[in-house]
């Protein structure tokens, strides 16, 4: 238990430096978001309408980002393979780098999201649902981003299919994160909610196991 | 012979099976196609263009059974460590993402006259093009690894990952759909029961279905010669 | 016969659909069926000369 805590802080901290991902999603989620209205134009009824699918695929999108190195860097460096024999199963130290992804990236970006949400006009009775939604909802982008991460880090430029493997997967997240807001806006339930929450729970549960295996794949050389 | 533990088996069965069913799958698809041009009268709502549901239904169902198939091959992969498993399943998916394409491109023909764009976010091809970008990240990822057993390995987690998701994803862009749909959109359903409308349609997919396994068997010998050759000659060369 | 054509003025979606379907199923099958000769023959001449 305490190499696990050990394993989040020291991932989380690798994260945070200057080339880690942290603050490259975070930048990503602004300039993506930024460039939006600069494309569809500055009406605010149609920038308010959009604002959450906007907000979901750009923060999917932004968390994408730091994924190739999610195991890649401890791979280059043998690190990997060190921590894969070491104490820790890899459905935990799989579940451990998940963790500290959607501390160092998920996590912020949720905190952003009613910026970029000001920005976009979302009406006021959404912010709700966009945080909590964006809360539920990215640690599963972390957690299926991660599987697919498992299977492409010890491809030299692994991370150039990585979006197009996770993309597809990500769709009910997105759907029902937005949706989410959707029913929020226009005071109808939608049932969003439990989809969501049910969506990102399995996938956080289940993600270890595949990713776990992911990288027993790839690390027997 | 073919430097592998069971192909012999394989080769062997499938070798006077293939021209059988391939000539079956030929004779039903012109059957079904005859009878999808020239039998099937104009439906009451959607007229002549019903007669494109005879070339898009069929392919949206090999496309999904392929997927299925993959999976299935892939899973076996895994768990019995079959070599065979491996190719079966590789070589499945760009047939599926054939029938996939062609499934998408029928299906915005079919929906122009109805819809009168090309294409619509309707539930089922949104969830076919989703479903085609899964088979297009299973080839990639199968052509990004070098080392062939890892490939296959990391293309199976991966092709049974997509095939857990993929009745989530069609179920979200199903209800996805229904809380977007402002206008009513023709639901294209199916035309009205009549048999005659059905019988050619169960023609075009058994021939569909039949092509699929015709090809898909011809490919996996393909690369069973392939591989074989590949190792005859590299032992042949160090020799 | 013109209505055959025609198809109820549905002709420009029914004919170009059986068109891509004929194209991408054929083209499908030579290419396999193609591919699987060459295989086929490559081994008969150079794999098999020394079998195990």
């Amino acid at each position: 238990m305490l190499s696990l805590l050990a394993l989040v802080l020291r991932d989380a901290r690798l994260a945070t430096r200057a080339g880690g991902g942290a603050f490259l999603a975070l930048a990503f989620f602004g300039a993506a978001t930024t460039l939006v209205p600069l494309g569809v134009g500055a009406n605010p009824r149609l920038l308010s309408s959009v604002a959450a699918g906007i907000i979901w695929v750009c923060a999917a999108l932004a968390t994408l980002l730091s994924l190739d190195r999610l195991f890649q860097a401890d791979y280059e460096d043998g690190s990997l393979e060190l921590l894969v024999i070491g104490p820790l199963p890899a459905e935990a130290i799989a579940f451990a780098k998940i963790l500290a992804h959607w501390l160092t990236t998920g996590l912020p970006l949720t905190l952003l999201a009613p910026v970029v949400a000001l920005l976009f006009d979302l009406p006021a009775n959404g912010y709700g649902a966009l945080m909590g939604g964006l809360a539920i909802g990215t640690p599963a982008v972390s957690a299926i981003g991660a599987v697919c991460a498992s299977l492409t880090f010890s491809i030299r430029r692994g991370g150039l299919i990585l979006p197009l493997l996770v993309m597809p997967l990500l769709a009910p997240l997105v759907i029902f994160g937005a949706g989410l807001v959707q029913s929020a806006v226009d005071g109808q339930p939608n049932g969003a909610l439990p989809l969501l929450a049910a969506f990102s729970l399995a996938a956080v549960l289940l993600s270890p196991f595949a990713a776990a295996a992911g990288l027993r794949i790839n690390l027997n050389a | 012979m073919f430097g592998l533990a069971n192909p012999k088996r394989f080769m062997d069965a499938s070798a006077p099976v293939v021209p059988w069913i391939g000539s079956l799958a030929a004779i039903l698809i012109a059957i079904g196609c005859y009878m999808a041009l020239a039998v099937v009268p104009p439906e009451r709502l959607q007229g002549d263009t019903v007669r494109i549901m005879y070339v898009h239904v069929p392919a949206a169902w090999v496309s999904m059974s392929a997927y299925g198939v993959m999976a299935l091959a892939s899973l076996v992969a895994l768990v019995n460590r079959h070599p065979l498993a491996d190719i079966a399943a590789r070589e499945a998916a760009p047939l599926g993402a054939l029938f996939t394409a062609l499934a998408l491109i029928t299906g915005s023909l079919w929906g122009k006259p109805t819809w009168g764009t090309y294409w619509v976010w309707d539930a089922r091809l949104t969830s076919f093009l989703l479903l085609l970008f899964l088979y297009l990240g299973y080839i990639a990822l199968w052509n990004a690894i070098e080392d062939e057993v890892r490939a296959a390995r990391a293309a199976a987690v991966l092709a049974i990952v997509g095939a857990v998701n993929l009745p989530i994803i069609v179920f979200s862009v199903e209800w996805w759909n229904t809380l977007h749909q402002g206008e009513s959109i023709l639901r294209r359903g199916g035309p009205s029961i009549a048999p005659v409308f059905l019988w050619p349609l169960f023609i075009m997919a058994a021939g569909y279905t039949l092509l699929f396994v015709t090809l898909w068997i011809l490919r996996i010998r393909t690369a069973i010669f392939t591989r074989a050759l590949r190792i005859r000659l590299s032992a042949g060369a160090a020799s | 016969m013109m209505h055959f054509l025609e198809m109820g003025g549905y002709g420009a979606f029914v004919w170009p659909a059986y068109g891509v379907t004929v194209l991408g199923l054929g083209g499908a099958g030579l290419l396999t069926l193609r591919a699987y000769f060459r295989a086929k023959t490559m081994f008969a001449k150079l794999g098999d000369r020394n079998p195990e």
